[in-house]
């Protein structure tokens, strides 16, 4: 059961990564303040900087 | 476990792996079951895992798991975050696997299944995985530098300077190549326009929920989204049904290209929150469960392979593309088996997340066997239809014949027969007006995958929808490497207009954002514009380009590897990196000669311009014949800057194996791991 709720728990962290939840919480976390728009509009102008310049594979 | 029964159970993976690739190569006049390919590649990928990374791991690299990584030293909670290995696992597969690898099988095809499956297995797990590790590896103990970066520290300014204009090169033909299979897939097509267009709207409510809504609830409204999008799919069934409506999103091939040329620059010159970030997860979201539905699909139905494992077209006169299987096979599937796009991701944001060095092994040479299995995925789709239907939805027209009669008798004359009636009760029966000439390979998948998906799940009664979310699966896919790659190659346009003129490199600054944007597009959009023209099907010489120039950038990634490892002082085991590099100069070099001089017309781009001018003379011909000369040129180009490098690097080993010269890699210090002082406490 444990293991089950681990691996269940790891697939939610990835999908979180993945979908940029995981680097939002980071930036409240960094910035010390909690979510509003204003936050999540600083973190994608933040985020443009670094998320648009990678590359996505064919 | 003991050692005796795990050196037994691999012995059986091994005599599995045997038997499964022996009944793929030798069976002969008889269909064999898709499940064999599966088998196969399960027990391919399971030993090249455990026993060819492992000796890579240990002899080679030498991976120390008592090194801080860059994630762990430089930790800033942005860029470089110390991460699970199943999340960075997840991450990279997500950046690594786009439409190449579902595409190109599809072509490769035409050779029949025998020659691509063979190449995906081989290509990847002594290639396309040895590339991404190695390149993740090096990129990790450089402080997650780049592969321009690392070319230019390792070789000499000429590697880092070709390898900058070898990305660029592959970005622009990349995108010229996936906006191509867009428009084939679309065109007069009112169902799928309808369903791609609405994609735009929802991407926008998204970008406006997540942003004023539910800020940050990326997973929610990616959910959200995707039930949209199934609504689109659904409702596109209504809109084909309705003639006036239907008209409106019955597009031909040249509107389709200068709705997506207008799309890339909107893409690119728009905030990115607005419609690229949110277009990029829905994707994401589709593209995760498409896969993962499409295995399952396989497994459960585990269909029979209609096609034969070897075709008449073998020698070179295939109707989907021209040329022999040396050396058009291993350039027409790339990403299934190595990518060169790929060192660009694991020299990317993938070594500034990895948290012990240990686990580039499992995320750089493990994401890339997945991303090979979703090629095998791709050749069982395209290899369950008939192959008369196979022909008849991939054949230009130039090549078959302009009416359905014309074409099916022409198929049917090579010995797969096909008929006219039988191919517009398919076309009815996915709720497309024609299938004929619907060349590219991602109307051939969608076929494929939704006879998979309907015999599985629905049964034929359904077959229309699943042909159609194969199609939204496929565009929204490519439209998002579009609009992303538009982008990319907009900063990296900026950032070499910087050293002109200092504002050009200001990326919140609009009249460069526009002129810039307006730069990248265009450079596309001529190859796009050029293969909607083609009367051959544009695909026939843009694909091979595309593998061409995706191929180089993997010798270039191959080449800075091989160096690092003679820099290491490891030239004993440089034929790890060695091997591949040599076969994909034999391979790209040899595809660059025929595509610039090949006397086939079909083959030769210059040959090509010569039939041209032979004909009588118009602005369409004298358009057609500059194109020809274009493509020649960039191809000579791309071969001229990698033999480059190649010289270049070639005198730099043979100097540092003769002694001649004291070989200094450009790692970063070796600093203890926190996470081993850790362990050790």
């Amino acid at each position: 059961m444990t293991q089950l709720r681990q691996m269940v728990g790891t697939i939610v962290e990835a999908l979180r990564e993945i979908f940029d939840e995981s680097a939002y919480s980071r930036f409240l976390a960094h910035h010390g303040t909690s979510s509003s728009p204003s936050a999540y509009a600083a973190f994608l102008r933040e985020q443009e900087q670094i998320k648009a310049r990678r590359p996505k594979c064919c | 476990m003991t050692k005796s029964i795990r050196v037994l159970i691999w012995i059986g993976i091994a005599l599995l792996g045997a038997i499964a690739l022996g009944t793929i190569a030798l069976r002969r006049g008889e269909q064999i079951n898709a499940m064999w390919l599966v088998v196969a590649a399960f027990c391919t990928y399971a030993l090249g895992y455990r026993f060819y990374s492992k000796f890579i791991s240990a002899k080679v690299l030498a991976l120390d798991a008592r090194r801080a990584t860059p994630a762990e030293r430089l930790d800033d909670g942005r860029d470089f975050v110390p991460t699970n290995k199943w999340v960075v696992f997840g991450h990279h597969f997500a950046a690594i696997a786009g439409p190449g690898p579902l595409v190109g099988p599809v072509l490769a095809a035409q050779f029949g299944y025998l020659p691509g499956t063979l190449w995906i297995l081989v290509g990847a797990v002594f290639g396309g995985c040895v590339q991404d590790f190695v390149i993740l590896l090096f990129s990790v103990r450089r402080d997650g530098k780049s592969l321009t970066e690392m070319a230019r520290d390792e070789i000499g300014r000429v590697g880092g300077f070709v390898a900058y204009a070898a990305v660029i090169s592959i970005i622009v033909i990349l995108l010229a190549v996936a906006s191509l299979i867009v428009v084939n897939a679309l065109k007069a097509s009112p169902w799928g326009v309808f369903t791609i267009a609405m994609t735009i709207p929802i991407a926008l409510l998204m970008g406006f929920y997540l942003r004023h809504l539910r800020p940050g609830k990326v997973l929610e409204v990616s959910f959200l989204g995707f039930v949209l999008v199934m609504l689109a799919i659904w409702g596109g069934q209504w809109v084909s049904r309705n003639p006036m409506i239907a008209s409106w999103f019955t597009l031909t091939a040249p509107a389709l290209a200068i709705i997506i040329i207008l799309y890339g620059f909107a893409a690119s010159a728009l905030p990115v929150w607005l419609l690229l970030a949110p277009r990029d997860y829905l994707s994401t979201f589709v593209k995760l469960g498409t896969i993962a539905l499409l295995a399952l699909g396989i497994v459960a139905l585990h269909p029979t392979l209609q096609m034969p494992p070897l075709t008449r077209f073998v020698d070179g006169s295939g109707p989907i593309f021209a040329g022999k299987i040396f050396p058009f096979a291993f350039i027409t599937i790339a990403c299934g088996a190595i990518s060169g796009f790929h060192s660009l991701i694991s020299s990317g944001t993938t070594p500034k997340l990895i948290r012990r060095e240990l686990e580039t092994r499992m995320v750089g040479y493990g994401a890339m066997m997945c991303e090979s299995m979703v090629a095998i995925l791709a050749t069982i789709a395209a290899c369950v239809l008939s192959p008369g239907t196979y022909f008849a939805i991939n054949s230009p027209a130039g090549v078959v014949g302009q009416s359905p009669d014309a074409a099916a008798s022409t198929i049917t004359g090579w010995g797969f027969p096909v008929s006219a009636a039988g191919m517009h009760s398919l076309a009815q029966a996915v709720g497309e007006q024609t299938l004929f000439n619907r060349t590219g390979g991602a109307p051939a998948f969608a076929v494929g995958m939704a006879h998979i998906f309907s015999s599985s799940l629905g049964g034929q009664a359904v077959m229309a929808i699943w042909y159609h979310f194969a199609i939204m699966f496929e565009a929204l896919f490519i439209l998002t490497v579009l609009d992303a790659g538009t982008r990319v190659g907009r900063f990296m346009v900026q950032d070499a207009l910087s050293h002109l003129w200092k504002p050009l490199g200001r990326t919140g600054w609009y009249p460069s954002i526009l002129a810039t944007s307006a730069l990248i597009v265009a450079a596309w959009g001529t190859f796009l514009w050029q293969g909607v023209k083609d009367p051959l099907g544009g695909i026939n010489s843009l694909w091979p380009l595309f593998g061409i120039s995706n191929q180089l950038l993997a010798a270039v990634a191959l080449c800075v590897a091989t160096t690092i490892i003679v820099k290491m002082g490891k030239a004993r085991y440089s034929f790890v990196t060695l091997i591949p590099l040599a076969w994909l100069v034999a391979v790209t070099f040899t595809a660059s000669w025929e595509k610039m001089f090949d006397s086939n017309p079909r083959i030769g781009f210059l040959a090509h311009a010569r039939k041209l001018a032979s004909s009588p003379s118009s602005h369409e011909t004298s358009r057609l014949i500059f194109n020809d000369r274009l493509d020649a040129v960039v191809t000579g180009v791309l071969v001229c800057m990698v033999a480059l490098v190649l010289l270049e690097s070639g005198f730099l080993w043979a100097r540092v194996i003769s002694g001649r010269l004291q070989a200094r890699t450009k790692e970063s210090p070796f600093v203890l791991t926190q996470f081993a002082v850790e362990e050790q406490g």
